[in-house]
């Protein structure tokens, strides 16, 4: 996935178009937004992200897991099969970026690139949704992508890229 | 001191054995005290999705109603067909379910009664509810002529109520969306262009080289079209130019950042004419050939200099020129942006004006990536007979002001409700649907004198806001996920029709306001002009006139009309005719010359903040609406308080920290209710501090909206009126900062 932040606004809706797709109870969250200020006025930077699961290549999350609840499956998704997991917390330790939450019904979640939905070629509900298309999903091992093309003519970061994890959400500068 | 009316909690309901009387009280789904429960839609057509549009706020983007497996109403999405919001509701229309989910909806009819000297609600049948508020508007039709019922409304819920008035006689039908936010812009757009804006705005965003933004924070503002186009602009490549003394989301995506000294926007547009017009950069062809009064104006803006602006608004000459230049440069494909709410200092209309002119000059009305010329359909009205003609209506309680005043004025309701001396029409009963007037209205003395005056109160609504806890009778309105209601025609590039369908039968006791209006209209003998049983027989019929059918529409939702009133952009080979006094776009105004007001508009400086007090500024957050959403379980969760923007150098010399509460005590010594926490940032100026609108609601019943932030409303209590349309200018407020409790006797 690839976030333009020139063009998020930093709305929230891709976390509330998550928690109703997804049932994510009130008080949670799979996907969450985040703003840096730089500079002091009027010569100030302001960055806003949409954050969420990496989905590492690298994922801390999966070596840690002692159930093998969280694993990856085909495409790279990082995901949780809730009734192996015993809730023990151990990748929510784990996790640089913070992207795991305990469910109050006692599994650890988080975000699944909504894969009920990508699998049925639809798009993430976050993705679908943001007013101002600041999202790109696709298949990064696919040159023509709309996520490859728009990591063609951009720079781009990765967040917390000293945790050597490989995250694959990456964000356009 | 005993009032008639004492603001109840709705809270206190149940307190000292409520009698209830007419038929049974139980509520038709769930215990009533958590959710809605199971959504019976076994009279509804069984659909995959019902058609709705969003009622969070005015922009009405349609969008799909799904259920999950157990019929529960799950999520909204948007129409990928509706250019409100190409399948993309913003995150309030997504959060929309919350408002059907919110435990604390108002759930049957409430009355005012009075028991061991104390006032309280009880709960009451419709039918009981309906007949008290039918018997007192026949004794004030009787007593003082139907006249002096007045209507406040905000949504869908405003047509029926309005259509209901009419029929009984009274035309004082107001909207605080009209002197309270968007007004001077249509004056001052209608005096120039003779044409109005409307809603959604005619701004081709899309297809624009240079947006100009001035006083509009798009993107906090969720205007849903216009932050998906704005959007697109970016990635074009589009100039945005911000002029905002707060680093805006806005300001922060834009090219140039003009960080303004507040309440000085006039002197920058007239040093940006200044420029056009010395630098030769207007559209010379479009200017000679649409305009009225270049030459005046020119002479007006000469000494109108970007040096002359730099004293005033501390943004640089060269500044005020590069900025000037990059409009010339895009024009005609510019939009200088009229903003949305424009009650700020009393001289709005001239500043809209001033607004206008720049895009005049630039040749950007009726351009390509300008303004486009909008078109809606023409829905027919069900059939029913004239409306009685009232013997005075609200334009003749103004006494000669606000002559350019198109629509009622809110507050001049609000005056005329206050009995006095000399008055020769007072309103005695008011009617309030879907709009918060305590937490909407400045000058809260003024408001609550009216409210004491008045011989009924109506307030209809989803939610418990703070107005209800002045009503005489409380009717609960379903939420837009349960009813049928008027279909949408709002303007655009073209006409698009949108319905809204039941996803679900109303809970609890709940009903559309549809039915409230005819169930009046019928006990006060005015059936004939409600002569339907179900607002869906409307719908059918109104459909069936346009050429469409029900079963179509619940397919598609919206449905897209061809344009056959002219083009979409002027079309240069014809001659055009423009809505004025002189036919010709006015950068003179005949009207206002006529009038007595300044033709053209001028700088006029405004009060500054006194030593210690910084100006109160206030705005918007993307995930909520006003009071409408204050407690909304899925958006309270995106953002549960406001809190004050305070620049680190104030915050220095008042020795506070991040997060810190404190008070905030304004000019005339209303202190904010509750204490709102300090947000230090770099994105305020060092004279103002910031704050969202909507929060600090006082209302327990509100169980998450209550006690959290502070209400800007309660620290406006100095009101510079519009003299052209009576816009209550609200920029003018002073606070200083308060880190100890000040006690609940001084407070707002």
């Amino acid at each position: 996935m690839a976030i333009d932040t020139r063009k998020c606004v930093g709305c929230s809706d891709c976390v509330v178009a998550c928690q109703t797709e997804n049932d994510v109870p009130i008080g949670f969250c799979r996907d969450w937004v985040t703003e840096s200020v730089h500079g002091s006025y009027p010569n100030v930077e302001l960055e806003i992200r949409s954050e969420r699961c990496n989905h590492c290549e690298n994922a801390p999350c999966v070596r840690c897991c002692p159930t093998g609840a969280s694993h990856i499956v085909e495409g790279g998704v990082v995901l949780v099969t809730g009734n192996k997991c015993i809730g023990c917390g151990a990748c929510i330790q784990s996790c640089p970026y913070d992207a795991r939450y305990s469910h109050p019904e006692g599994y650890v979640d988080k975000c699944t690139f909504c894969n009920h939905l990508v699998s049925r070629g639809g798009k993430p509900a976050c993705v679908a949704v943001c007013p101002t298309k600041c999202m790109h999903f696709g298949d990064l091992d696919d040159p023509n992508s709309e996520v490859s093309n728009a990591l063609k003519n951009r720079k781009f970061k990765v967040l917390a890229p000293e945790a050597g994890t490989n995250p694959q959400i990456y964000y356009l500068t | 001191m005993k009032t008639r009316r004492d603001f109840i909690k709705i809270s206190a309901l149940g307190i000292g054995g409520v009698t209830l009387a007419g038929t049974s009280l139980k509520w038709a789904w769930g215990s009533g005290a958590g959710d809605p429960g199971p959504e019976n839609v076994a009279d509804l057509p069984s659909l995959s999705r019902y058609p709705t549009y969003c009622e969070v706020c005015f922009w009405k983007c349609a969008g799909w109603v799904y259920h999950d497996e157990e019929g529960k109403i799950r999520k909204v999405i948007g129409n990928d067909a509706d250019p409100h919001c190409n399948g993309r509701l913003c995150p309030r229309g997504t959060g929309g379910v919350g408002m059907y989910h919110d435990p604390d909806r108002l759930k049957t009819p409430l009355i005012r009664i009075e028991e061991g000297g104390k006032q309280t609600f009880r709960e009451a049948s419709w039918e009981e509810a309906l007949d008290l508020v039918a018997g007192k508007m026949k004794q004030i039709r009787d007593k003082y002529g139907p006249e002096s019922m007045a209507l406040f409304n905000h949504g869908s819920s405003g047509t029926y109520f309005g259509n209901l008035l009419k029929a009984y006689g009274s035309v004082n039908i107001t909207a605080p969306s009209y002197a309270q936010c968007r007004g001077p812009r249509e004056v001052g757009f209608e005096l120039t262009f003779g044409s109005g804006l409307g809603s959604p705005e005619p701004t081709d965003i899309r297809d624009t080289r240079c947006l100009v933004l001035i006083g509009s924070h798009l993107g906090e503002n969720m205007h849903n079209g216009q932050v998906q186009e704005m959007s697109d602009a970016i990635d074009r490549g589009a100039t945005i130019i911000t002029v905002d003394p707060r680093f805006s989301t806005a300001a922060s995506k834009s090219k140039f950042w003009l960080p303004i000294k507040p309440s000085t926007d006039m002197a920058l547009l007239l040093a940006w004419m200044n420029v056009l017009i010395y630098e030769g950069l207007y559209d010379k062809d479009y200017v000679q050939r649409h305009t009225l009064g270049f030459e005046q104006l020119k002479s007006h803006v000469e000494k109108m200099t970007p040096e002359w602006a730099y004293g005033i608004t501390t943004i640089k000459p060269h500044i005020i020129r590069e900025t000037a230049r990059a409009m010339a440069n895009a024009a005609p494909s510019v939009i200088v942006h009229p903003g949305r709410h424009v009650t700020w200092y009393g001289d709005d209309t001239q500043r809209s004006r001033a607004i206008a002119i720049l895009n005049a000059l630039l040749g950007s009305w009726g351009r390509r990536g300008g303004f486009y010329f909008k078109e809606s359909l023409h829905i027919p009205d069900f059939p029913h007979p004239p409306f009685p003609k009232p013997a005075w209506t609200w334009k003749e309680t103004l006494n000669g002001k606000y002559p350019l005043a198109r629509l009622s004025v809110a507050n001049a309701i609000v005056d005329a409700s206050i009995p006095g001396e000399g008055k020769e029409h007072t309103i005695r009963g008011w009617i309030v649907s879907g709009t918060n007037l305590p937490m909407t209205m400045p000058q809260k003395d003024q408001l609550l004198k009216a409210m004491q005056a008045l011989e009924l109160l109506v307030v209809v609504d989803t939610m418990p806001m703070e107005i209800t806890g002045f009503a005489d009778v409380v009717l609960p309105e379903c939420t837009y996920f349960e009813r049928y209601d008027e279909l949408r025609d709002s303007p655009g590039r073209e006409p698009w029709l949108g319905l809204r369908m039941p996803a679900a039968r109303p809970a609890y006791e709940t009903k559309p306001a549809w039915w409230m209006a005819k169930q009046l209209g019928d006990r006060l003998g005015l059936s004939e002009y409600f002569n339907y049983n179900d607002y869906k027989e409307v719908i059918e019929w109104q459909l069936g006139q346009l050429g469409t059918s029900l079963e179509e529409m619940q397919k598609i939702g919206v449905k897209r009309f061809d344009r056959t009133e002219g083009s979409l952009y002027m079309d240069e080979s014809l001659p055009v005719e423009f809505n004025t006094n002189s036919g010709k776009i006015e950068l003179y105004s005949t009207e206002l010359a006529s009038l007595g007001f300044d033709p053209i508009p001028v700088y006029t400086p405004h009060p500054e903040p006194p030593q210690g007090f910084y100006r109160l500024i206030y705005g918007r957050a993307p995930m909520h609406t006003f009071s409408r959403t204050a407690n909304n379980p899925n958006l309270v969760d995106l953002m549960k308080e406001n809190s004050v923007w305070i620049h680190p150098s104030v915050a220095e010399i008042w020795g506070l920290k991040k997060d810190q509460y404190v008070w905030l005590k304004n000019q005339d010594g209303m202190v904010s209710y509750f204490p709102v926490k300090v947000r230090l940032t770099e994105r305020i100026r060092w004279d103002s501090v910031y704050m969202v609108h909507g929060f600090g609601h006082r209302d327990k019943k509100l169980s998450l909206a209550y006690g959290r932030g502070a209400n800007d409303s309660d620290l406006i209590t100095n009101v510079m009126v519009d003299p052209l349309m009576g816009g209550t200018g609200m920029r003018g407020n002073f606070v200083t900062i308060l880190t100890e409790d000040p006690g609940k006797e001084v407070k707002s």
